[in-house]
């Protein structure tokens, strides 16, 4: 890229022939690209849009009103909420992890940090199953957290704070991810500069690293939002599957399949689907909102 | 006066920009309190097990076929992701053709999508009765219930990361090597084998680790279609949720450290092959 910008800028011709070269691409309509484009074409239908048609048509299959009373029954509504409020929680506590763990990582060198980064990583890598099972182990009966809690009474596993934790951890590092490449490219020239100048820590971060990083942020919150959302592993172990008080909408869609209510599984799976749609719109917006 | 500064710099580094001691603060505590601590118990409840009952659990003919089971399903899907991400991702980048932008956006839906409903929907969809399952069915080949299923959900679950690791460098890729490439007389094959594809090498291997691991540690979508059969197609979280639901919480730690540790060596492995490549691509 360096060595375009360098011939541009003497102008020795480079950018022309670059232009002669063009056209010829446009002309490329050989077999590859129809048997490539064929392919993929075939895969995201097959992998992608049967699975959602399979969804729909069966949410369907016996009528509107069925539909309705599926999707409009007491628990799905109970598990309805449960999911928003795990999912806000889950963003809340993300976004302001996100923004705190990226501005020390990019903004200050110490030692340790390429440690810190991989330790923030490591939700990715671990199942959501032992996800769940670690919040067992600390906060469930046996846990060493176990015996302080019964004496308070604060009911941790097998409960809604739980199901909120479990979101947490399987989603704490969407934001950051997405926040950290940017305010790295980025720099710190700018606030260094802000900084010496007098301003103070606030208006540094508010005038300065914000306004870089808001599309990003945007864009960490909306995956992160999309996997807390349908979050299910995690969840599925730590909820003990409490209809109406601990049933997320994936968990309630689990049940509903396993008693071989198969009409109102995929109902309830619908709705989901069209907010996993909607995220989807959301996210592509906002792509093309950052360029 | 230059000395001086230098020894600033070695003493405490160049700190100007305030609010180090703040994020440093919040983000130890957050991720102490969400992950480490959580992690660690981990850790100390497989060791309450004690070593020899430890290496039973984790070698029973059940557990081991349990892992057996993810890390060589998860494989395929990996590679099996890796050829046609690729092939997604070339055709996102380099053709025009009608439909291209809702193809691009399509393909985080997996990712977007809930694994449960993902799982039912694709159960149905490979089931005997079902519109691809049916097909395969009158061949006589059975698609739910077994491995090919495990592993097409793990397909579904981890392209969006090939994809999306390989179409950046893509773009970014410089067209002149390829157009000298042509020039010099080389044909089609041999300028992708030789000069985009050892470009794009290190992402397509990340991509790959990362649908790896995604696929091994992957329950909602996979639990559905897996049948889960014993010995054959039970995975390993599979596995640790069962142990669970008898409240053999010591045997599920057991498996769960296992998971842990060799899906971490994996990625220790992919790491190093990166960069090495990477070094080795650099000269």
């Amino acid at each position: 890229m360096d060595r375009v910008y360098e011939q541009d800028m003497v102008g020795d011709g480079i950018y022309s022939l670059q232009k002669v070269v063009e056209p010829r691409k446009k002309e490329d309509n050989s077999i590859i690209k129809y048997i490539l484009t064929g392919i993929s074409v075939l895969f995201l239908f097959v992998m992608l849009i049967l699975p959602l048609a399979v969804v729909v048509i069966n949410a369907l299959q016996e009528g509107w009103s069925v539909y309705r009373e599926n999707v409009l029954d007491e628990y799905t509504i109970k598990a309805f909420q449960l999911t928003v409020l795990a999912t806000v929680t889950a963003v809340a506590v993300n976004t302001v992890f996100g923004i705190f763990a990226s501005y020390l990582l990019s903004k200050f060198y110490f030692r340790g940090r390429q440690v810190l980064a991989a330790l923030i990583d490591l939700p990715f890598s671990i199942s959501p199953v032992i996800a769940g099972l670690i919040f067992i182990l600390t906060f469930g009966n046996i846990g060493w957290l176990g015996e302080f809690l019964k004496a308070h009474q604060i009911k941790i596993v097998f409960a809604v704070p739980g199901v909120i934790l479990a979101t947490i951890f399987v989603t704490l590092p969407f934001v950051f991810r997405e926040l950290f490449p940017v305010m790295s490219a980025q720099g710190k020239e700018e606030e260094e500069a802000a900084a010496l100048m007098g301003a103070g820590g606030f208006t540094i971060f508010w005038k300065i690293t914000f306004p870089h990083m808001k599309w990003s942020l945007l864009y960490g919150i909306i995956m992160c939002t999309a996997r807390a959302m349908g979050e299910f592993g995690a969840v599925s172990v730590i909820s003990g599957h409490l209809r109406g008080k601990t049933n997320t909408l994936s968990l309630h869609v689990e049940i509903l399949y396993n008693e071989f209510h198969t009409t109102a599984a995929f109902a309830v799976s619908s709705v989901l689907v069209v907010l996993a749609v909607v995220i989807l719109v959301v996210k592509n917006l906002v792509e093309w909102k950052k360029r | 006066m230059e000395q001086q500064i230098v020894k600033v710099k070695n003493k405490r580094g160049v700190r100007v920009i305030p609010g180090f001691g703040l994020s440093m603060g919040v983000t130890l505590a957050m991720l102490g309190c969400l992950v480490l601590i959580p992690l660690a118990s981990l850790f100390v409840s497989s060791a309450k097990l004690g070593s020899q009952a430890f290496v039973e659990v984790v070698t029973t003919r059940q557990v081991v076929s349990g892992y057996m089971v993810s890390f060589s399903c998860a494989f395929l899907a990996a590679l099996l992701n890796a050829v046609f991400g690729l092939i997604l991702a070339w055709v996102l980048v380099r053709y025009e053709f009608p439909g291209k932008r809702l193809m691009d956006g399509m393909i985080e839906l997996p990712f977007a999508l809930p694994t449960a409903v993902a799982g039912i929907s694709l159960t149905y969809l490979y089931s005997d009765q079902g519109w691809i399952g049916g097909l395969f069915a009158k061949a006589g080949i059975q698609i739910a219930y077994t491995r090919i299923g495990i592993t097409i959900a793990m397909v579904f679950v981890g392209i969006p990361f090939v994809v999306r690791a390989v179409q950046p460098v893509l773009e970014k890729l410089d067209r002149q090597y390829e157009e000298a490439a042509t020039m010099l007389g080389a044909d089609r094959m041999y300028i992708f084998f030789r000069v985009i594809l050892p470009e794009l090498f290190p992402a397509l291997l990340a991509g790959f680790g990362l649908a790896f691991a995604r696929g091994i540690g992957e329950y909602g979508s996979v639990v559905f279609i897996a049948g889960n059969i014993p010995y054959k197609t039970q995975i390993a979280p599979l596995l640790i949720m069962m142990k669970l639901e008898q409240y053999k919480y010591a045997e599920a730690t057991a498996i769960a450290v296992v998971l842990l540790i060799l899906s971490f060596l994996l990625m220790l492995v992919i790491n190093s092959i990166q960069i090495y490549t990477q070094r080795f691509h650099k000269g």
